[in-house]
């Protein structure tokens, strides 16, 4: 079995594996952020970050720190050469408009027909859209990278009960028991961790979870 | 006209009970040397328009910690759980809007429009009493203007014209909440004189800046 850190970084691993040569991509906070650490050699992908820049780098040795280059977590980070600075609307004019080619966030349930919920739990955890909303609506293709449940307690569901941050929106899910597409006919599982069997999936899932015909091993390297 | 004023002057602009606008991204591009003023002045009641309410520490975070809103409208508030704390606790008010969506509010404040089509969020929360608008088969969500009384802004440099240069990720919200306030004020980390900008290097043009405070570099 994985420990939280070896899951993340797998997880991590499969999503890069999605980015193409010359995308545009915006990760989210937290497990999506280290995505950036694993794409594939030889493909050269460009990392908008909606604080207002296209080129966001990685984090910067501590003396060359710039408290004014951060990336949207408010954590250190570096432009890279070709970056180029915006304000929040060229920004957000940048992601409403279907130029960011994917978008890497987290989730606490998707739903089989793609509503994703991700960003309060009434009551107790009210943090913010920030830029998700737009994000969703936005981005060209949406993956969802997380844990396959929340202590046991399913996240993938036929439908959400925690308030959505957008509709229809989700196109791809990983988590660390398998790659999910979200289609027309719900959840299709496209590849399984070997470690993992296919009742244990299908019990974590709290949908129908179809597996497909061309259903492979989830390798990462 | 003179544009450049002293911290004092500056927020004495601000009166109880106004809407202000203030730059920033969690805290990145914040006019933080007003704010301080800010406080020690004692305004309350105010609404806060802002991207976040930064940390407990720094940013628009300090007047939250210092009780100074009765009402924020922000995109997240994760990063200070002194507003979690009070919109919990129903102290103060607190509106939720998607980053994008509050940026193109605040632009049509300022620009003359009468507010923004958009899809994000339909089908969540954010749609509840809001207007939608049919456009060619596709549905948007109709988001209105949002104006202040001042706007308290950060530059890297200003004229003394206030014409405007940034650094960084530092233009964020600053550079369209000039245009959305009756009056606003840039904290300049470095105030130069008139000619010393190249024009083509001026983001936000002197029009929007109606007062200047030298805050020193940071």
């Amino acid at each position: 079995m994985m420990d939280k850190q070896q899951m993340q970084e797998f997880i991590a691993k499969r999503v890069a594996m999605e980015l193409q040569d010359g995308d545009l991509v915006n990760l989210g906070i937290g497990m999506p952020t280290l995505v950036a650490n694993y794409v594939p050699e030889g493909r050269t992908v460009y990392f908008q970050s909606e604080n207002g820049f296209i080129g966001l780098g990685p984090a910067p040795e501590d003396d060359e720190t710039d408290p004014c280059i951060t990336n949207a977590g408010a954590m250190p980070a570096t432009i890279l050469p070709g970056g180029s600075f915006f304000d929040s609307a060229m920004s957000f004019g940048i992601i409403r408009g279907g130029h960011v080619n994917t978008t890497v966030l987290g989730a606490l349930q998707v739903a089989e027909n793609g509503d994703i919920a991700n960003y309060m739990v009434p009551g107790k955890m009210v943090p913010g859209m920030g830029g998700a909303m737009d994000l969703l609506v936005g981005a060209k293709k949406v993956i969802v990278a997380m844990e396959h449940t929340t202590k046991g307690t399913p996240k993938l569901l036929k439908e959400c009960t925690l308030p959505l941050t957008a509709v229809n929106a989700v196109d791809l899910i990983v988590t660390e028991m398998g790659v999910i597409e979200v289609t027309a006919r719900g959840f299709v599982l496209i590849e399984q961790n070997p470690e993992y069997t296919l009742e244990q999936i299908r019990e974590a899932t709290g949908a129908d979870l179809i597996f497909s015909m061309k259903l492979k091993p989830m390798v990462v390297a | 006209m003179e544009k450049i004023i002293s911290l004092e002057e500056a927020v004495n602009l601000v009166r109880d009970g106004d809407t202000i606008m203030v730059g920033g991204f969690l805290a990145v591009g914040t006019p933080e040397r007003l704010i301080d003023a800010l406080i020690a002045k004692g305004v309350k009641n105010l609404t806060l328009i802002c991207n976040d309410t930064g940390f407990l520490d720094r940013g628009v975070g300090k007047m939250v910690v210092a009780k100074l809103f009765s009402k924020i409208y922000a995109s997240h508030v994760g990063t200070n759980k002194e507003t979690g704390r009070q919109m919990l606790e129903g102290e103060t008010e607190v509106i939720l809007v998607p980053q994008g969506t509050l940026i193109e509010q605040i632009r049509s404040g300022g620009f003359g429009l009468g507010g923004v089509l958009t899809k994000t969020g339909l089908g969540t929360l954010v749609e509840e009493g809001k207007q939608k608008v049919e456009v060619d088969g596709e549905k948007y969500l109709l988001e209105k203007p949002m104006r202040a009384n001042v706007a308290l802004l950060f530059a890297e440099k200003a004229d003394i014209s206030g014409n405007l240069t940034f650094h960084g990720a530092t233009r964020n919200f600053n550079t369209y909440m000039g245009a959305a306030a009756d009056i606003s004020i840039v904290e300049a980390g470095e105030v130069v004189q008139v000619g010393e900008i190249c024009p083509d290097d001026v983001v936000v043009p002197g029009v929007f800046v109606d007062y200047i405070v030298d805050g020193g570099a940071l």
